[in-house]
């Protein structure tokens, strides 16, 4: 395979084709694409990275529309901001195929050229997916946006390696999506960093927030004030300096058909970023996000060298014997290790 | 390496204002396992070429239902070929008079076809079209 490498020049200076085509390399995982990737790395780490998840339907796209046009279109005197988003919706498991429709809810965004859409479908393994999303987010950031948009579908794994990449992440939910509770995971709570009741303009809001109160109360009990000795006492689950850095997601209704909500939105979305900063939770979370990679990394690479150095047969061989009984996985692993060595 | 994907853009462009044509051909390309990028009704040409380019589509598939091809479908072309995506093949689906199939042909669409046609035929189409660009 040729690997024709890719010259990143344009894509820093923002030659929207160059970006289009590298981004393709890099879902692909091709040589080409790693190579960008690794020139492209020193230029980034500047962007804001903002996760939208949740289930299918509750307008994810919908609010992303809404907050990008509304960094494009400060209402105070902020500078606009640059804005990447990158979609991904479901490959179908039979067909390999995807039909990804999010920027049918993202046409306020058109005819802007501070706005970048792409449009990725989940492909093969979770893995791979996690990846992808990494290397497209690392090309947005070196090509200078300042704001990325990540919307994925549901609460899975995927959701949740894609969350960690996030500096702040959105779970979104609707009322009305039959039975509010089981919908909301309690997985997804430990992702939330914001609680957003879309659909606001709906009945039912009022028991989908609830519900999620209650789900939050349980997660973080309140503090407790009782009467010592005529004291006034303070106990709670976490102490008091740990309480200071604790995060508590607010629950944010919006409507994002018309954009009720989201000036306080991207103020729960500014105040999250401040508290990660104040806290030193940023640097925590990003070198936390670097290890993880840098560990999915070598695990793979390790892997794929020391199968390519077996000899041909001997990890079947190992099989046999295990089929056999003659060996227990521990044994046959061992065995296989020690085999390498030889 | 993973095999190639087919990315195709499927787009409404004009005023006309139903899309069961287009959402079935939507279908029937990601049932062939292509990915489809859908963008919904009434699509300007602006919108169409800066979707193919954001996207980095292969194929570009319009459906033009309203008689506004003449006006619609050359400006894509070159709005696309001004964004230096001369090799993104473009069909397109609609009711086209047997006189415009020439002039669209000349402008650079690769297929044209009509309400009656078979999915199959276009994906085969779009497969072709696919192969011999990548020889
Ligand atoms: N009434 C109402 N409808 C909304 C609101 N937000 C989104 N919708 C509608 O809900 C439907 C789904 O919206 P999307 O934004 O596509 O939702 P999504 O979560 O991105 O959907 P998937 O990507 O398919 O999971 C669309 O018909 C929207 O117009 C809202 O606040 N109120
Ligand atoms: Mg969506």
């Amino acid at each position: 395979m040729s690997a024709d490498s890719i010259d990143i020049q344009p894509i820093l200076n923002g030659d929207r084709l160059a970006l289009s085509r590298v981004l393709t390399q890099i879902e692909k995982d091709s040589t080409a694409g790693r190579d960008a990737l690794n020139h492209l790395f020193p230029h980034t780490g500047k962007a804001q990275l903002i996760g939208v998840t949740g289930a299918p339907g509750t307008g994810k796209s919908s609010l992303v529309n809404q907050i990008a046009y509304h960094y494009r279109h400060p209402v105070d005197d902020s500078q606009p901001q640059r804005i990447a988003i990158v979609a991904v919706d479901p490959t179908s498991p039979f067909t390999g195929g995807a039909v990804l429709g999010d920027r049918i809810r993202m046409r306020d965004l058109s005819g802007d050229p501070d706005v970048f859409i792409r449009s990725m479908a989940s492909r093969g393994s979770l893995g791979g997916l996690a990846r992808a999303t990494a290397g497209i987010v690392q090309a947005y950031d070196a090509a200078g946006y300042d704001i990325i948009l990540i919307e994925t579908v549901g609460a899975g794994q995927a959701e949740v390696d894609i969350a960690r990449l996030a500096h702040t992440t959105l779970v979104v939910e609707a009322p009305g999506l039959g039975d509010d509770i089981q919908a909301i995971k309690a997985g997804i709570l430990e992702i939330a960093d914001i609680l957003v009741v879309n659909k606001a303009d709906r009945p039912g809001v009022e028991n989908t927030e609830r519900a999620l109160r209650n789900m939050l109360q349980l997660a973080h009990p309140a503090k407790r004030v009782f009467r010592h000795h005529g004291q006034q006492m303070e106990v709670d689950g976490a102490d008091e300096q740990e309480y200071e850095a604790l995060w508590i997601a607010p629950i944010q209704r919006t409507i994002a058909t018309d954009g009720e909500g989201l000036t306080e939105l991207l103020e729960h979305i500014s105040q999250h970023r401040q508290h990660l900063e104040n806290t030193g939770e940023l640097a925590r979370r990003e070198r936390a996000r670097l290890a993880a990679q840098l560990d999915e990394l070598i695990e793979s690479q390790l892997v794929s060298d020391w199968r390519a150095s077996l000899k041909n047969g001997v990890y079947e061989h190992a099989l046999d014997e295990l089929e056999a009984r003659h060996l227990s996985p521990y044994e046959a692993v061992q065995e296989l290790v020690k085999e390498q060595k030889k | 390496m993973a095999e190639e994907k087919i990315r195709v853009l499927v787009a409404k462009p004009g005023l006309d204002g139903h899309d069961r044509g287009a959402k079935v051909i939507a279908r029937a390309l990601r049932d062939a396992g292509m990915e489809v990028i859908y963008t919904g009704l009434r699509q300007t040409p602006e919108m169409v070429a800066e979707a193919a380019l954001q996207e980095d589509v292969n194929v570009v598939g319009l459906s033009i239902l309203s008689g506004a091809h003449m006006a619609l479908v050359p400006r894509i072309l070159e709005l696309m070929q001004a964004n230096g995506q001369e090799d993104v093949k473009v069909f397109i689906g609609g009711i086209i008079p047997d006189e415009d199939v020439p002039k669209l042909q000349d402008a650079g669409v690769t297929g044209i076809y009509g309400p009656g046609a078979s999915t199959q035929l276009i994906i085969d189409d779009i497969r072709a079209a696919m192969s011999a660009a990548a020889n």
